[in-house]
């Protein structure tokens, strides 16, 4: 999620290894800036990951929260 | 197998490492704390209400500095609600343009119900263990269970140019993660009875509150 609501950075499936190569490559970058990791579990329910699950259907980079 | 003791479980929120010295916001401490406000509440407003009886007891021309003690008495309980309830106002840039993206991502994360309730009102609806939730852009509120008692946090990105409805997303999404770890990374700035909050709650926001004291009760 960015300033223009949300951007793709990659995609992958589970059989294409170079797509998921090049998605691991982009969400380490994205840790890097001090994004977060998060696939949505369903109803009230995220997960935080740490790398990226190659069967996730969608992870979801969030910036940190902190109070206001 | 446990956790070894002083280390977060993996569900934890990244982001508790900031706020290190915190004691976790649980279902005990929320308990705590709403007393604590209750009698807080009592303490800033009985005396005030006790100077104003006695002084036109013992002197019926002392009538005008009573007045002034009483609406000492009820503006101060005013401007603490006034605090809780604006941790969930509209605030920040508004970022129009990408704005309808993100709501089409929020939308997602939400139930049909929850989808129209938060675009009618600006706040998601959310249930967890410790009540229902109601996020806003900059901050949350909690409606305990039996929906008598409501908890206002602050909190919220640390990136503010983000749409409106991605700032929701981002506090929706941390909020599910961890529960806990997200009430007590907020800052908590009022606990008391709904309706004290619901009259400083914009008009458009207040049906969100109905919702959530009736899905708490």
């Amino acid at each position: 999620m960015d300033g223009t609501g949300h951007t793709t950075l990659a995609e992958w499936s589970v059989e294409d290894d170079a797509a998921f190569e090049a998605a691991v490559r982009e969400f380490a970058g994205q840790q890097e800036l001090g994004y977060i990791g998060t696939v949505p579990d369903g109803p009230g329910k995220a997960t935080h990951v740490r790398a990226l699950p190659r069967d996730a259907d969608m992870v979801i980079l969030r910036r940190p929260i902190a109070g206001g | 197998m446990p956790a070894v003791s002083g280390q977060a479980p993996a569900s934890a929120l990244p982001e508790l490492a900031s706020v290190p010295w915190r004691t976790p916001t649980d279902a005990a401490w929320l308990r705590r704390w709403g007393r604590v406000w209750h009698a807080w509440t009592l303490l800033y407003t009985v005396p005030f209400l006790a100077a104003a009886a006695g002084m036109v007891w013992l002197d019926p021309l002392a009538t005008p500095v009573a007045l002034a003690a009483l609406a000492h008495a009820w503006i101060i309980p005013e401007l603490y609600a006034f605090r809780g309830a604006s941790t969930v106002r509209p605030k920040g840039p508004r970022n129009e343009a990408a704005e309808a993206v993100a709501q089409g991502l929020l939308g997602d994360f939400l139930g049909h119900e929850e989808r129209e309730l938060q675009r009618d009102t600006g706040l998601a609806l959310e249930r967890g263990g410790l009540g229902i939730w109601l996020v806003g852009e900059g901050g949350a509120l909690l409606v305990t269970p039996g929906g008598r008692r409501v908890h206002c946090f602050c909190v919220g990105t640390t990136e503010a140019e983000l749409p409106p409805s991605d700032r929701i997303a981002h506090l929706l999404l941390a909020l599910r993660q961890d529960e806990v770890g997200f009430a007590t990374v907020a800052n908590h700035a009022f606990a008391g009875a709904p309706w004290r909050v619901r009259r400083r709650l914009p008009t458009a926001m207040r049906p969100a509150l109905d919702a959530a004291r009736s899905a708490a009760g």
